[in-house]
């Protein structure tokens, strides 16, 4: 597995390539360069996954876990280190194929996408640079690498959200998502001090007798450390950044805020998990309620949205709570009895992945021939688009858990895990999961049926996007339709041996009627020129109405806090007394520094007689103290 | 080993003083472009055949030489190489070039005279050693005798020379008065702290207090390095006071363990006294080569932090300290130098106001190098002092400590007044565009590429540490 290294080396050569000499190039070699190196990513990461796989199993049943490569790079004391190193389990082989395969389709679309801009070479070389970050985020053989590469992940985001630095929106847009993200990021590495300090190492399994020596600080460890995988996975209160994103590039949110970085948070739970699962159930608990709230709290608000990458980003927001609730409900590391959930989660993940960049890559399509994000520039686009519209309606029936699309097996391990863990949060996430199928109709139906712009489209008239653009749409539509199809549970599992997935039929059926009324549902009230009966509940339920539509006003309660309270309460006097006390006191060092410096400065006269004498005399006194004390 | 083979740094270096000798006679004048290509490759050989350490003895002991040792030596050697390619610009000129074999002559007598200095394992050679690096020194100080103040500094520094190897000679004769022996191994064995003892203990520190540049024996340097060629002062800044420093660790280490309060509460006061007092005065400094005079008084103070700590640690970062002081520092001359031959001798600070406008390059590496000396992260200084400050708190000397790290924020005020002066002070007429010559280059991008990457890279402290022995 030597060659894993390159997995991590193209990309970052093609940044350097292209950061460093970008500007000398066409756009066209820069775009071909930055995709050949990717592809060539893709291609080894799928040679990795399959030499991993093919591996005989090893006596307990699992996988053995591989460490190609291991640097040390900053030694503290005999165990703590920071390691920079490619580890290889089921999960990071996973996200492996997933990165490389929705980066490789993003760097094929964005040929079309962004033809033409200015920065296009720019554009590429940030994209292999997160494409690097990521790669190494899942590889990562302990959790301070994780962490670097977590940043580097941050900072390649706040550079491809403010892509069009012009935009006074996408500034504001890419510093909120660094912001917030770094804010989140302060709990991880908290987090990941305490775990070093307490566990003496790095690495994510420690010693035993530690853990047992200090079980009571594992928890808030990995408490802290789950605040920053809910900063960067937009959990509930912190995912006010994400929605924003949506500035960037469209073929942007498609990889980064939707199918890779987002669901880095889910990842760094599922690493942890057997941490998690033993010495902090409880607050792998918690991890299941934040993410049922953040599931329902984002469906509810994606049901209103008139900008469609804002429904996108919604819906993502929600899914990411899915996975987040799976992960939690786990009470074991057996997946029959109920580590389930963890397979869940991470099958999930994967499915996810695809038909959500799938979504987004044809919302990018619409976007292209609309010219507009707002739905009621749309409509009626079906006949223009046929491609987008039938990979976007394979993509919907997947995210709504319609068989034998993808995301109705994912989904329907994840709704059996909840029911086995409660009843209630099973119905809940069974309500939610009505609610995606019909806000995502929803979207489907305003878009592509509906009242058609006419106005608009006979100015410009909507077209089909070019080859580059639907070849992704297309390939990620074929993932989407066979995903479902991968024995997943064989692959990973919550203690690594192979588990089969059954279809738990009270389950199935339940969701699959659920989703079909709601789809039926959305049908009626959208499908039609005149959409009268959603208007007459908007101005029947207008309070609701408007308040969901600015998302329950949470970021204004998050200005409210900054503003408000801890600029004027805290940030103020505190400004105050740095400019008066510290500053002057500063002010007087300074000023009797240059003051003696004044007077010692006369003894240096030039002469040389002064000079010998200030030596002996220096020598006699120092010997005499020596002497003397 | 031990055989003269295991003298052979110092026997290659002496073939190169001979090989130049002899060029400088044979090539035809004006030879200073020959010279110092020659020259130059030639330390780069002496670099390449002397880079595998070497553990041994000879001479019965009084020479001796370890791994540590030989890596110092090749640190010195490199930077050597690093003066010697920042040189040209200053031996091209009207009136020096008909002296440019001298330069590297006495320039390579002094660097063999300090690597017997560091080599010995016997005051008598330790002695030869400290005065072959010594003495040559004035004639280069006073190489420039009919410009500046060259002949004044010469003179100042000959007599304080002389002066500082009076007392320590002094200092020696009473430790053999009371040992009977030269020889580290037996004096550390015998000795036990008399008053006497402590009285050659202390003269003996003097004599390298001076080469080191500590107050107060510091008085020379200020006057020396302003009149000095500042190729010159580069050089007596660094790559003896580089050696100077190592040789006091080890012998103080070796030779006075016996004595090791003594010496540590000597330290503690020194150090205190050297960085305050150098700061203090260093503020008030409007003269670069004046100022850069103080700042290496005050550096000096750092580095003998990690002798303070006296243990492989102290040792490890002590060499650390000294690269990367070397190529900061080397970085900083090299731009003043530039600057002084390109515009016929400008040094004050105010001169370089605006530079950034018509020479961003050249302030940008000085900006970096100051960045470094300063100790500002991630540039390499930050790491060189946090190690010498963490060996010095290792053991335990928190207060001394304490009070270095207040004279860095000090320290960072007068290395930013350059910065400010190049970047923010308006100037309608800064200095011109210059073109510099490549070696010079090439010695500046050695420096910058050292001051950039040296911290980030952690096997260089890794490999000291790991080669480092007491």
């Amino acid at each position: 597995m030597d060659y894993t290294i390159l997995i991590l080396g193209l990309p970052v050569l093609s940044f350097l390539i292209l950061g460093i000499f970008g500007m000398f190039m066409k756009h066209r070699t820069a775009g071909i360069i930055g995709t050949a190196s990717l592809a060539a990513v893709t291609f080894l990461s799928y040679l990795t996954a399959y030499n991993y796989f093919t591996t005989p199993r090893t006596a307990d049943g699992t996988y053995a876990t591989l460490v190609p490569y291991n640097f040390e790079w900053l030694p503290f004391t005999q165990s703590l280190h920071i390691d920079m190193g490619i580890l290889l389990d089921p999960i990071s082989v996973m996200m492996l194929i997933v990165i490389s395969t929705v980066s490789l389709m993003v760097h094929i679309y964005s040929f079309g996408y962004m033809k033409g801009e200015t920065g296009f070479q720019r554009y590429y070389a940030f994209l292999s640079l997160f494409s690097f970050s990521m790669l190494g985020l899942v590889v990562a053989t302990n959790i301070f690498q994780m962490y670097v590469f977590w940043e580097l992940v941050g900072v390649s985001s706040y550079l491809l959200i403010g892509f069009y630095y012009t935009k006074a929106e996408a500034i504001a847009a890419s510093k909120k998502a660094f912001i917030v993200t770094r804010f989140a990021d302060l709990g991880f590495l908290i987090g990941i001090l305490i775990y070093g300090y307490y566990m003496g190492t790095f690495t994510f399994t420690p010693g035993e007798e530690r853990m047992m020596q200090y079980s009571m600080m594992i928890p808030w460890a990995l408490g802290l450390m789950f605040v920053g995988g809910a900063g960067k996975s937009a959990m509930f209160p912190l995912h006010i950044w994400l929605p924003d994103a949506m500035e960037g590039p469209t073929p942007v949110s498609a990889l980064i805020h939707a199918a890779t970085m987002v669901v880095a948070g889910v990842y760094l739970v599922a690493r942890m998990f057997p941490l998690f699962s033993a010495y902090a159930p409880d607050v792998l608990h918690w991890v299941a309620y934040i993410g049922a709230f953040t599931a329902f709290y984002a469906a509810s608000v994606a049901c209103v949205q008139s900008d469609i990458k804002r429904v996108l980003a919604f819906s993502t927001i929600s899914q990411i709570g899915f996975m987040m609730v799976a992960l939690g409900v786990c009470t074991g590391m057996n997946p029959h009895e109920g580590g389930l959930g963890y397979m869940a989660s991470m099958f999930h993940l994967f499915t996810h992945a695809m038909f959500k960049a799938l979504l987004f890559l044809g919302a990018g399509c619409i976007i292209h021939a609309v010219h507009s994000n707002e739905m009621s520039t749309m409509g009626g686009l079906r006949k223009y688009m046929p491609i987008t519209h039938w990979t976007f309606l394979i993509a919907c029936l997947a995210i709504s858990g319609i068989p034998p699309f993808s995301g109705f097996f994912s989904k329907d391990e994840i709704l059996a895990a909840c029911f086995k863990f409660s009843p209630v949060i099973g119905t809940i996430m069974t309500i939610i999961a009505a609610m995606t199928a019909f806000y995502m109709f929803r979207l489907y139906y305003c878009i592509f049926w509906g009242k058609e712009n006419k106005e608009l489209h006979e100015k410009h008239v909507p077209h089909e996007s070019p080859i580059t653009m639907t070849f992704p749409l297309m390939f990620l539509a074929f993932l989407t339709c066979v995903a479902g199809f991968i024995p997943f549970g064989h692959f990973v599992s919550s203690n690594g041996e192979s588990y089969s997935i059954e279809i738990n039929m009270s389950v199935a059926i339940t969701s699959i009627v659920v989703a079909l009324v709601s789809i039926a549902l959305a049908t009626w009230m959208y499908a039609r020129e005149k959409q009268s009966f959603a208007e007459m509940l908007a101005k029947r339920f207008n309070k609701l109405h408007t308040a969901a539509y600015h998302r329950f006003y949470i970021d204004e309660v998050w200005l409210f806090i900054t503003k408000k309270i801890i600029f004027r309460c805290i940030s103020t006097p505190l400004a105050w007394f740095d400019r008066h006390i510290i500053d002057g006191f500063m002010n007087l060092l300074a000023w009797s520094s240059n003051e003696s410096g004044e007077s010692i400065r006369t003894i240096q006269n030039g002469k040389i007689q002064t000079y010998t004498f200030c030596f002996l005399a220096g020598a006699i006194i120092l010997t005499v103290m020596l002497l003397l004390l | 080993m031990t055989s003269i083979l295991s003298l052979s740094a110092e026997i290659s270096l002496t073939v190169i003083i001979i090989v130049l000798l002899l060029a400088d006679l044979i090539l035809k004048e004006p030879n200073h472009k020959k010279l110092q290509g020659l020259a130059c490759i030639l330390m780069l050989i002496q670099l390449i055949v002397n880079i595998q350490p070497a553990d041994a003895e000879a001479f019965g002991g009084m020479f001796r030489t370890t791994p540590m040792i030989s890596v110092v030596k090749t640190i010195l050697t490199a930077g050597t190489l690093i003066v010697f390619l920042q040189a040209g610009e200053w031996l091209k000129r009207e009136d020096t070039r008909f002296k440019a074999g001298e330069f590297y002559i006495l320039t390579l007598s002094t660097l063999l005279g300090m690597f017997f200095m560091i080599s010995a394992g016997n005051f008598l050679l330790f002695y030869i050693g400290l005065e072959l690096a010594s003495i040559p020194l004035a004639c280069l100080v006073a190489l420039d005798k009919y410009r500046h103040h060259s002949a004044e500094a010469g003179a100042k520094y000959i007599l304080n020379a002389m002066f500082s190897s009076a007392i320590m000679l002094y200092g020696l004769s009473m430790l053999y008065g009371t040992s009977g022996s030269m020889y580290f191994d037996d004096i550390a064995s015998v000795i036990t702290g008399t008053p006497l003892q402590v009285l050659a203990m202390v003269f003996f520190f003097a004599g390298l207090g001076f080469k080191l540049s500590l107050v107060p024996f510091h008085m020379w340097t200020p006057d020396t390095y302003q009149g000095a060629p500042t190729t010159v002062a580069a050089y007596l800044s660094v790559i003896s006071k580089g050696a100077a420093a190592f040789a006091l660790m080890s012998i103080l280490i070796k030779v006075f363990a016996p004595m090791t309060a003594e010496w540590e509460l000597l330290l503690c006061v020194i150090i205190v006294v050297t960085i305050t007092v150098a700061n203090l005065i260093a503020i008030r400094q409007s003269d670069l080569k004046r100022f850069m005079a103080y700042s290496s008084i005050s550096q000096a103070g750092y580095i003998m932090l990690a002798v303070l700590a006296g243990t492989t640690q102290g040792m490890a970062s002590l060499v650390y300290y000294v690269i990367i002081y070397i190529v900061a520092n080397l970085a900083v001359f090299g731009v003043i130098n530039l600057i002084e031959q390109h515009t016929d001798g400008k040094v004050e600070r105010d001169d370089y106001n605006g530079l950034y406008k018509t020479n961003p390059k050249l302030s940008l590496i000085m900006t970096l190098a100051l960045f470094s000396l300063a100790g500002i992260p991630p540039f390499a200084g930050f790491f060189s002092k946090f190690f010498v400050f963490a060996a010095a708190f290792n053991s335990g000397f928190y207060l001394v400590v304490f009070l270095a790290l207040i004279n860095t924020i000090i320290s960072l005020y007068y290395y930013l007044l350059i910065v400010k002066a190049m970047y923010i002070n308006p100037n309608d007429n800064p200095i011109g565009y210059f073109k510099s010559g490549t070696l010079s280059r090439i010695g500046l991008g050695i420096c910058l590429a050292g001051v950039v990457a040296l911290g980030i890279i952690s096997c260089v402290y890794q490999f000291l540490n790991d080669t480092a022995i007491l």
